[in-house]
């Protein structure tokens, strides 16, 4: 121990002398110490690196309500949710029969149209306007857009098509276009989140 | 620069080498906070204070980054972004109580750096650049501190932009003028907001800017120490590493428990409530304080009640709170006592103990309290003293004062026993 009276040698510092089995004492306080500081900053950059995810307001604007009953078959509307568009299709009978003719298990996302709707309401079809693939809005949900080669949507960012189930059958998109959580508050209002 | 026995730098690995032939980081590193730089072996705690204040600039600089992105600089939303930040933002309200209290211990580091300065005599030759460039940075942080407290946009903010650029207004003939161009309107809005929030985000890289310098210069003579007797030889140093990163470090353990004290159990004990009030540009508050670390100098400006001569009370008060800190850049030569700690300067250390540190408490003191008697009349007091200590006390002192013999080294102080002969 340096006290005020025994002279230190700069160039051997006290820690250098070794114990049984090259262990020193102070190897103990050395690796407590650094394992507690390391705690430490782990619990720092925790909140600050978490603090960059969604805020609790943003988190708030997570549910709409929306209603449905202009929508005539055949029609689409576009609305926002958490700051995305989303698609509301009314879907035809043709279209339905067109979505329920595919054998599911030549896709690249396997999901029937039932999978992708309501019991009783497979009309209609509620998916988010983000295109799986990096996320442009895909045409189709407006009046006059093109709807791409399987009648559903296409995206024009790298031409990605989707069909009358809002399923990825041509073009880089990976995986069929979201379908949010949703439920039918009553036959015209459907409540999205 | 170092002590000719001060341990060499060799890389261990290839890599290290390799870097070392073209940009020898760890070298520098080495050399300035390493086994490479010979540091006086009798630093007392006073010496923890410097790395305490480089921390708490970084806990301010990481926090504010943060802050930052959910802040918005506009008068009619900096409000209620604070308040969103406190609590919307995942751990918002702690980082924010972190930049606040980290702001008050940023200033208690610095205060006990300069003041450990001020009594060991670090401010004298060869010393005295370090000491000219520490007056900048504390220069540099007070227009920091005071252009960050504006930003919440509360009442306190709102009246302490008016009052602060109102200093200005003084200036003879041009005062007017200069407060609309540092407002950018006839009272804060959202031109002085958007403009304090640039400079508030850019000054803090400008403080580290010149803390390098600072540190540069600190390492050219080495520290000082308690004995002010400069380093003769191998025996009065340790190697930084590890005798002072493991007290420094230490220390920091220390002083972070009392951070996060403040932090959790009283986070706006410094604070005042009316900040969290929205600025109204129609109502003043009753009593308008500014931040704690600025009371000293609030109360040198309060002092001057009378016009002397035919120089406006206005005027003079504000002349005499910039000299206040302005003084300190002539400290050196003001002090021309050869003995640097107060330690072997019996006059001198009554002066400081007795005269300067209650005086700088009272002025204090006085700073937060109301524009009442009898703080006015002790302002006055205290400020005369104040000016009297550097002007005239300090420069009689040093020709007037016997100081106590000095040991022969830092060795020789320490344990008893003379330096060994270099060899
Ligand atoms: C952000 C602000 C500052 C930082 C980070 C800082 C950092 C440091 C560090 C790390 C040291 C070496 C360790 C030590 O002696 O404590 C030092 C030395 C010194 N500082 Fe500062 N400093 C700051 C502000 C100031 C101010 C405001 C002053 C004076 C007005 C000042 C005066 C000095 C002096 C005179 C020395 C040499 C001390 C000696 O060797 O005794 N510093 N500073
Ligand atoms: S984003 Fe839609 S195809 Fe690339």
């Amino acid at each position: 121990m340096a006290s005020v009276d025994t002279t230190v040698e700069p160039n051997d510092p006290v820690t250098s002398e070794p114990g049984i089995g090259g262990v020193r004492r102070r190897d103990f306080i050395n690796i407590a110490a650094v394992s507690f500081a390391g705690v430490g900053v782990v619990a720092t950059v925790f909140p600050l690196v978490n603090q960059m995810n969604p805020s609790a307001d943003v988190l708030a604007l997570s549910s709409i309500e929306v209603d449905i009953s202009a929508i005539e078959p055949g029609q689409a509307i576009k609305s926002s949710w958490r700051k995305q568009p989303i698609f509301i299709r009314n879907l035809t009978a043709p279209e339905i029969e067109a979505a329920n003719q595919v054998d599911i298990s030549g896709l690249r996302d396997p999901e029937t149209l039932a999978d992708r709707t309501q019991v009783g309401k497979e009309n209609w079809l509620i998916t988010l306007g983000v295109c799986t693939h990096l996320g442009c809005v895909p045409l189709g949900a407006a009046q006059g857009e093109v709807k791409g080669e399987y009648g559903g949507y296409f995206c024009p960012c790298h031409g990605s098509h989707y069909d009358t189930a809002g399923r990825t059958r041509k073009g880089p998109a990976p995986t069929n276009l979201e379908v949010p959580e949703y439920s039918f508050l009553t036959d015209t209002v459907v409540k999205i989140g | 620069m170092s002590f000719p026995w001060a341990q060499q730098y060799k890389p261990t690995t290839e890599f290290g080498q390799w870097m070392d032939d073209r940009l020898p980081v760890g070298r520098m590193i080495y050399n300035s906070l390493g086994a490479g730089y010979p540091t006086p072996r009798n630093l007392n705690y006073m010496w923890n204070f410097g790395s305490l204040a480089g921390v708490f600039l970084v806990v301010q600089i990481v926090t504010g980054i943060i802050l930052a992105m959910h802040y918005a600089a506009n008068a009619e939303i900096a409000f209620d972004s604070v308040e969103h930040i406190m609590r919307d933002v995942n751990s918002g309200w702690m980082i924010r109580y972190a930049h606040a209290n980290g702001a008050s211990f940023f200033f208690i580091a610095i205060y006990l750096h300069i003041g450990r300065g001020l009594y060991y005599g670090s401010y004298k030759a060869p010393r005295e650049m370090i000491w000219l460039l520490g007056v900048v940075i504390y220069l540099l942080a007070m227009a920091t501190a005071f252009m960050g407290y504006v930003l919440p946009w509360g009442q306190m903010s709102f009246w302490g932009a008016k009052v602060i650029t109102g200093l200005f207004e003084a200036i003879p003939l041009v005062g007017k003028p200069i407060q609309e161009l540092l407002l950018g309107g006839f009272a804060p809005d959202n031109a002085a907001l958007n403009r304090f929030f640039s400079l508030h985000y850019l000054l803090p890289f400008v403080i580290a800017g010149v803390i390098i310098m600072h540190i540069w210069a600190l390492h050219i003579p080495g520290s000082n120490n308690p004995t002010g007797v400069s380093v003769k030889g191998k025996q009065d140093t340790v190697p930084f590493h590890p005798f002072y990163t493991a007290k420094d470090g230490w220390f920091l353990g220390l002083a972070l428990i009392f951070f996060t004290g403040m932090m959790f159990f009283m986070p706006n004990a410094l604070g005042h409530a009316d900040n969290y009030i929205p600025a109204n540009p129609l109502s003043t508050p009753a009593h308008i304080v500014p931040e704690w670390y600025f009371w000293p100098w609030y109360a040198i400006l309060r002092a001057f009640t009378f016009d002397f001569l035919f120089v406006p009370a206005k005027l003079l008060g504000v002349l005499a709170m910039f000299s206040a800190i302005l003084v300190w850049f002539f400290l050196p030569w003001l002090d021309k006592s050869p003995v640097r700690s107060g330690d072997y300067r019996p006059r001198f250390k009554k002066f400081f103990w007795f005269g300067l540190i209650p005086c700088i408490v009272i002025l204090g003191i006085c700073g937060g309290a109301p524009a009442e008697e009898p703080y006015v009349m002790l302002s006055q007091l205290a400020s005369a003293y104040y000016f009297a200590h550097f002007l005239i006390i300090l420069p009689l002192l040093s020709r007037i004062e016997k100081p106590k013999p000095l040991p022969n080294s830092i060795t020789e102080a320490v344990t008893g026993k003379p330096l060994p002969q270099a060899s």
